[in-house]
């Protein structure tokens, strides 16, 4: 079992990898394709940067106060996502902006203001922070304040985020915390590319503003096959990908492949059989559903790359023990970044990988 | 290097170009240059509410001429060495080469006091060896070992040095923190100016006007310096500005523009700003226009929003290094020969600075939480392991 295994890993990790061979084989996850499928109808093999693309173009197609701008997008943006809409839809729709994000942010409420479909795209989660007045104070409250006026529900912010391998401090940050502590905006994080299409649809069609921050190691490294027809994914809803009774495993974006592994891990040598959940909106989060799974399997672990204090596993280990106290029978256990900067050469000791989430596991069943 | 003698130089200066042989060194085959010194002219600045602007000519000693030349080809060869290390995947995440912009940082340096301050944005190694730091301190940085500027804990992007803050990741932030350097020359009263730099790119940031009014407002020594390299990545300056002219951006702030590619400009501007700084006429924007070889960073190959043949033409037409080479040589304040020996001496330098960069280990396990507080009242640092937290570790002695 444990030869099978290694090898089923292996040969998928490799494949995964293919065209990371001549890179340093950096990546500290496996991916794991979702084999799901939202709707029926013709589908094609799509990495998360074409899924992302595609929803673009379906929403520019179909909704014509729709608008994408951002830094560098015209030519398809540093990470492709935005390839070939400008010359499809024309420059008074998919445009650049210079470099400035509060500028970038702001113009884009005022755009959903007044009624547009606005996609802002800030081209690293990392950049975001000259938003962070603009989303925090304005996106946020505008509805609140203004009694119901006025509202920027047609604001959909979307950024790279995540650790990338070698990204350093300021290609690496998740950022989904700060803006989760914002009443009034919505966050959303995708793990693969059916997820990506579904729920970056839901947010453009949402009637809030959303921030929907994209792992970025995954643009290219996961690939599915995707429903090419519109299909939204609902915000607020978290995925069991797995179902078990010995532990309930939360994650989101590329964190949830590594508690897939770590699922399979403990399967394989501790016997035991994990529940994972892919929370996938992060504010608002499933608490049903989480709280739900703890209440069968008395184990909570949760894993995000963001640093210990203050990330959103602190969110969730509150409400857990709060609903479910009763019924655990461990701490919830998290399993995160350091509270340091996110490293430069100590990237690997400073991701919750594999091994530590595992261990951490470990000492969460022997409790 | 050794000069001539006063006297010698004297009987040997004259409309002839000649040269001779110093009787002191039998075996030498090097000659020396007939002139002690020369004078250049400098293509006129444009100016922005500014009556005069910086020296029109500059002259240059043959020992200024040479120490020019020599930063001017160290700061290229640190950046084909820099990029021959990522190619080689030895340095990781990111670097931003310097290449053709030399004369700017050459020039301004040449110009600055040692108590003057500099910070400027990612493109930085050169910045970074001629504020002081060796040549293995910057490559050892990149390649993130322990002998790096920074303990390797930084990366390209992240090179400090004595009265150099950096090194700064993120687009336009190190100009507010200039204003303030130039408010602490202020206030202490050491007579600094704080120099901070930034692109055509960071010209779009609403924290630069920030700046510009408070410095303005508190009349602070602060010379706003933009490297207007023609693209803020794959943008042209066309298309991502509404007035290119990043020299009369500052409005109520004058400004200077400035030929970039020329290192004797730079350093005249340089000169003209800490004139006009230190007395007491509050700060200045400088443009100085510029150009670089390389894409935005060895990510980018920098010919998809810029044609081939625009970045040979002005590699061959006003390569910083060529066109100050040209001029020397043809006043005859260097010989070929010198050039050559620096050059050869250069690339010896950085060859060895860069096997040693490869072969250096990186700092130990327990800087990952080192050095996150000055004084980390918690002790701990917590994270992945739950119930095992990491020891906050104090590196740089406190005082």
């Amino acid at each position: 079992m444990t030869g099978i295994l290694a090898q089923n890993t292996l040969s998928r990790s490799l494949l995964q990898n293919v065209s990371n061979i001549v890179k340093r084989l950096s990546s500290h996850f496996t991916y794991y394709p979702d084999e799901s499928k939202p709707i029926d109808g013709q589908t094609n093999k799509m990495n998360m940067m074409q899924a992302i693309n595609n929803a673009m173009d379906i929403t520019l197609k179909t909704d014509s106060s729709s608008v994408l701008f951002g830094e560098d997008v015209a030519f398809g943006g540093v990470f492709r996502c935005a390839l070939g809409l400008q010359e499809k839809y024309g420059k008074d729709r998919v445009f650049n902006t210079p470099l400035c994000e509060q500028g970038i942010a702001g113009f884009g409420i005022g755009m959903a203001t007044a009624g547009a479909t606005a996609i802002a795209e800030i081209q690293f989660a990392d950049y975001i922070f000259p938003a962070f007045d603009q989303l925090v104070n304005e996106a946020a409250k505008c509805r609140y304040r203004s009694g119901g006026q006025f509202d920027c529900g047609g604001l959909t912010v979307r950024a790279p985020c995540g650790a990338v391998g070698h990204g350093g401090l300021y290609h690496s940050q998740s950022p989904e915390a700060f803006f989760t502590h914002a009443p009034g905006l919505k966050v959303v994080v995708p793990r693969g590319p059916i997820a990506a299409k579904g729920l970056l649809l839901s947010c453009i069609r949402d009637r809030d503003p959303c921030i929907f921050l994209e792992p970025k190691i995954l643009y290219r490294s996961a690939a599915e096959e995707v429903p090419v027809d519109s299909y939204e994914i609902p915000i607020g809803k978290a995925h069991i990908l797995r179902e078990g009774d010995a532990a309930t495993l939360v994650a989101w974006g590329t964190q949830v492949h590594v508690l897939l592994q770590v699922a399979d891990m403990a399967s394989e040598k501790l016997g035991i059989n994990c529940e994972v959940i892919d929370l996938m909106s992060i504010l608002p989060w499933d608490e049903e559903t989480v709280c739900n799974s703890v209440k069968k399997t008395g184990r909570c672990l949760v894993a995000h790359e963001a640093p210990l204090t203050s990330g959103f596993g602190a969110e969730l280990a509150a409400t857990v023990q709060a609903e479910c106290f009763l019924h655990l029978e461990a701490p919830v256990s998290r399993v995160t970044g350091w509270d340091a900067p996110f490293p430069h050469v100590f990237e690997p000791f400073y991701l919750p990988d594999t091994m530590r989430c595992f261990s951490a596991l470990q000492q969460l069943i022997n409790y | 290097m050794s000069k001539l003698i006063p006297s010698a130089a004297k009987l040997l200066s004259g409309a002839t170009i000649s040269k001779s042989t110093t009787p002191a060194v039998i075996a030498s085959k090097t000659s020396y240059s007939t002139k002690s010194e020369s004078t250049f002219e400098i293509k006129p600045y444009k100016l922005h509410k500014l009556e005069k602007g910086p020296a029109t000519s500059a002259t240059l000693t043959a020992e200024d001429a040479l120490q020019l030349y020599e930063k001017l080809a160290v700061l290229r060869r640190i950046e084909t060495a820099s990029g021959n290390l990522y190619k080689e995947k030895i340095i990781r995440g990111f670097c931003h080469l310097y290449s053709g912009q030399e004369a700017v940082a050459v020039g301004m340096r040449a110009a600055l006091r040692d108590v003057d301050s500099v910070i400027t944005a990612y493109r930085c190694h050169g910045w970074t060896h001629l504020m002081g730091v060796s040549v293995l301190g910057v490559l050892s940085e990149l390649t993130g070992r322990r002998t790096g500027c920074s303990r390797g804990k930084g990366g390209s992007m992240h090179l400090y040095g004595r009265n150099f803050y950096g090194g700064n990741g993120i687009v336009g932030a190190q100009v507010p923190l200039g204003a303030g350097l130039a408010f602490a020359h202020k206030y202490r009263g050491d007579g600094g100016v704080a120099f901070a730099l930034y692109g055509d790119g960071a010209a779009n940031q609403g924290q630069l006007f920030e700046a510009y009014n408070m410095a303005k407002l508190w009349d602070l020594p602060c010379v706003f310096v933009c490297e207007n390299n023609g693209y803020g990545m794959g943008t042209s300056v066309d298309r991502s500005s509404a007035s290119t002219e990043y020299y009369a951006r500052g409005d109520y702030i004058p400004g200077i523009w400035v030929d970039g590619m020329d290192v004797m400009a730079t350093r005249e501007a340089t000169r003209y700003a800490i004139e006009y700084c230190t007395s007491g006429k509050g700060p200045l924007v400088m443009e100085m226009e510029t150009y670089r070889y390389s894409g935005h960073s060895m990510s980018d190959p920098g010919t998809s929003y810029r044609t081939r043949d625009e970045v040979q033409e002005v590699r061959q037409t006003r390569d910083p290094i060529t066109s100050f080479k040209e001029k020397i040589l043809a006043s005859d304040l260097v010989t070929a020969d010198q050039l050559k020996e620096i050059d050869t001496r250069v690339r010896k330098e950085v060859d060895e600075a860069t096997k040693q960069a490869k072969s250096e280990a990186e700092v130990g396990l327990e800087e990952l939480s080192g050095d996150i507080y000055y004084n980390n009242l918690e002790h701990v640092i917590r994270g992945i392991h739950p119930g095992a937290p990491l020891q906050h570790v104090e590196v740089v002695a406190r005082n």
